[in-house]
């Protein structure tokens, strides 16, 4: 049973798929705990950010970068197939999101490039 | 019939999906490697402006969301793919996901609670 999807190159994307959320559920937990070292005071928020600041954490968050922009372009490829009929192509569902995330992506690092 | 908490749950995962996929990459690329590297402002991340984002009714929200969003929407995605790998999952395996999903939501709104406004 185990290593079924190995077989299939098709399985295997879908479980690199799977696997993106393991990436998430790892940097919304990192998230949490810079929130407890924000409330805990200035040095423990220092100390989160010097550990954010390492080789290993920097290459964390670079394989989670490609597992997670995986997800973002899967996620509107499977949208269409979810939604009902619908009176246009539905392929224009994921060219939206994918348009959106690239627009929301560049509003963001753009604010965060000005807004001092 | 008794009422299936599964509609809940798969919405908590829709939504946590959909927002991870619009700001997923570039949320983990601001946090993870432009502002350690110094490629953007590393004031964007200093205590004070996090302090200010964490007490603002917005800036709180928006964590909240976050936070708990992506991990209802990572929870959901992994008790799934662990019935995909062969293992098992019934009651157990599901109180112990949505469980530390509500959880970790709960210290979220707790600790940005704690935090004030």
């Amino acid at each position: 049973m185990t290593g079924w999807w190995r077989k299939n190159p098709w399985f295997v994307r879908y479980m690199v798929r799977e696997g993106s959320a393991l990436f998430l559920a790892a940097y919304a937990l990192m998230l949490l705990a810079g929130l407890a070292c924000l409330v805990h005071g200035e040095a423990a928020f220092n100390a989160w950010r010097a550990a954010l600041a390492t080789p290993w954490s920097v290459g964390l968050h670079l394989a989670a970068v490609v597992i997670v922009a995986y997800h973002s372009i899967t996620w509107f490829q499977v949208m269409p197939k979810t939604a009902p009929r619908l009176p246009f192509d539905p392929r224009r569902i994921t060219w939206a999101g994918w348009a959106a995330t690239i627009a929301v992506s560049v509003m963001v690092v753009a604010l965060v490039a000005w807004a001092r | 019939m008794k009422r299936s908490s599964e509609p809940l749950f798969w919405a908590l995962f829709g939504a946590g999906g959909m927002l991870s996929a619009l700001i997923g990459p570039v949320l983990i690329f601001i946090t993870g490697i432009a502002v350690p590297l110094g490629w953007l402002p590393t004031s964007a991340m200093s205590y004070d402006a996090m302090l200010a984002l964490a007490r603002h009714p917005l800036g709180a929200l928006a964590v909240l969301a976050v936070i708990s969003l992506f991990l209802f929407h990572a929870c959901h995605r992994l008790l799934h793919s662990l019935h995909d790998l062969g293992c098992h999952t019934g009651t157990t395996a599901r109180l112990l996901f949505y469980g530390a999903a509500i959880a970790a939501t709960a210290l979220a709104g707790g600790l940005l609670w704690f935090v004030g406004f």
